[in-house]
């Protein structure tokens, strides 16, 4: 059954694989924010073109599955010319899909700023770029960093289907060990183990910088 | 005075300004000027247009017709060709510079503390080194009582302090002309006296002038150089406070002040 020795004998190859994790979890969610955020700016442009555009790339993210695109990226674009190495495949991939969803988070986040900020912040001359980054973004963020950071949390415990283009990371490690030692035991329940940790020392964090923030 | 006010070069010009919502006519063919340094009062029942009339001249709304001038440049528009077009973003921006607003509902930003919520704007929109715009942000909110509340934030005071920051915050900007938008309508009966007598002492320093929409007709027979009374988008009639409260011309403004009267209590004798 269960054998310490042997878990431990495999931990530090999972856990140099789940460094890669951890990169790619970050990477993506970082993509994500700078996408989504562009995103939502597009959906609330002026030119009807844009804002409809937007809204359609929203749309057809949301409604296909990452696996889906991540082949398109990892095995669909070098036809097109563009190879991309799985990390950054997998990294553009996990960005670019929640991207779609964290535009509408930042849209629900932009929504609830009253509309007498932007009116003070016109009546002060504010810039229309300062009237975004000093007056309504502080204020819009705010209320969705626990959807934010849910988010990451979700990401990160996503990242097993990067395997599918060949990304080594911890559960595809995990599975690497199990087939060639045919102990899957130790090697599967030590991923889920640090899957559950790291989830776990994140959404602590993002509560502790919740409440901080929502002191005042 | 009233007279003399008028014949200067004044330093808002409304022009046949009209302003509609579809079918309905908030503001029609309004002229009004106001001279530099006076103190125009405007009052009338709600929805009689006179907040649009402040937030036309602010920028926050566009008028359907009509021009306005602020110091003589139009506000809303540009002259091309002898032709009038749509002024664009940098002309309004330049513009602004001239005009601040204090709003019914304060509109603090609740992010920024008290001393941070009046030196934003110097800073970031007028350049200033940052220790003299935490100069003049003390020493404004020192004058609207508030200079031990520097490091507070919004939430933690009255509406009474809140609209005091919010008229610091307008004046610390030097606009020639500031606007005050029913600004003791949101405040309970206790705090309304307050914030009054701030806007009470910056109307008597002079120099700057003031559009106060208002429904407290003391404070607005006591601060006006002249008292606009609006009523269905049109004003219908001017003229000084003592005019205005004391002689009412149009049967309209006479039942406002009668209604009024019996409204808040006053001269109720039956």
């Amino acid at each position: 059954m269960w054998s310490w020795p042997f878990a431990w004998q495999i931990a530090p190859e999972l856990l140099r694989a789940v460094q890669t994790t951890i990169a790619a979890t970050l990477a993506g969610f970082a993509l994500a924010l700078v996408g989504g955020l562009l995103l939502a700016f597009a959906r609330r442009a002026k030119p009807r073109g844009v804002s409809l555009a937007a809204a359609g790339v929203i749309e057809f993210v949301r409604s296909t599955p990452l696996l889906v695109q991540l082949y398109v990226l990892f095995y669909g674009l070098p036809s097109a010319g563009i190879s991309l190495p799985p990390f950054a495949a997998g990294v553009l991939g996990l960005g670019i899909h929640y991207s779609a969803y964290l535009a509408e988070v930042y849209r629900s986040g932009i929504e609830s700023v009253p509309r007498g900020q932007w009116e003070a912040a016109t009546a002060l001359n504010f810039s229309r770029r300062q009237t975004w980054t000093r007056i309504i973004l502080p204020q819009a963020i705010r209320p969705i960093i626990p959807v934010l950071g849910n988010y990451l949390i979700v990401m990160f415990k996503e990242t097993p289907v990067l395997s599918a283009i060949t990304l080594v990371e911890m559960l595809m490690t995990a599975k690497m060990i199990g087939s060639a030692s045919f102990r899957y035991l130790e090697a599967f329940t030590l991923a889920g183990m640090l899957f559950f940790l790291l989830s776990y020392a994140s959404s602590l964090l993002i509560r502790r910088l919740e409440s901080k923030l929502t002191q005042r | 005075m009233n007279n003399t006010r008028q014949t200067a070069d004044p330093i808002v010009r409304y022009r046949s300004i009209s302003k509609t919502f579809g079918d309905l006519t908030i503001l029609h063919e309004i002229d009004l000027d106001i001279a530099p340094a006076e103190k125009v009062a405007v009052i009338g029942p709600s929805g009689s247009g006179k907040t649009t009339l402040a937030r036309l001249l602010m920028t926050l709304e566009e008028p359907t017709s009509g021009t306005i001038e602020v110091n003589g440049e139009l506000l809303w528009h540009k002259r091309v060709n002898g032709r009038l077009v749509r002024a664009d973003e940098r002309h309004l921006h330049k513009m602004r510079g001239n005009i601040g607003m204090v709003f019914q509902h304060f509109n603090l930003f609740p992010h920024m503390n008290i001393l941070r919520n009046v030196t934003e704007a110097p800073i970031h929109v007028l350049g200033l080194p940052r220790e003299e715009a935490v100069e003049r942000a003390v020493t404004m909110l020192e004058k609207v009582g508030l200079g031990d509340k520097l490091e507070a934030y919004p939430s933690h005071l009255s509406g009474g302090q809140k609209q005091r920051v919010a008229i610091a915050r307008a004046l610390v900007m030097r606009p020639s002309v500031m606007l005050f938008d029913e600004v003791t309508s949101a405040l309970d009966p206790e705090l309304v006296g307050e914030v009054l007598a701030v806007i009470k002492e910056i109307a008597r320093e002079g120099e700057m002038a003031m559009m106060l929409i208002t429904h407290e007709m003391d404070f607005a027979r006591d601060v006006a150089d002249r008292v606009i009374f609006t009523d269905g988008g049109t004003i219908v009639e001017e003229g000084s406070p003592e005019q205005i409260f004391h002689d009412p011309q149009s049967p309209r403004l006479q039942a406002f002040l009668s209604r009024f009267r019996a409204g808040s209590g006053k001269e109720v004798m039956r």
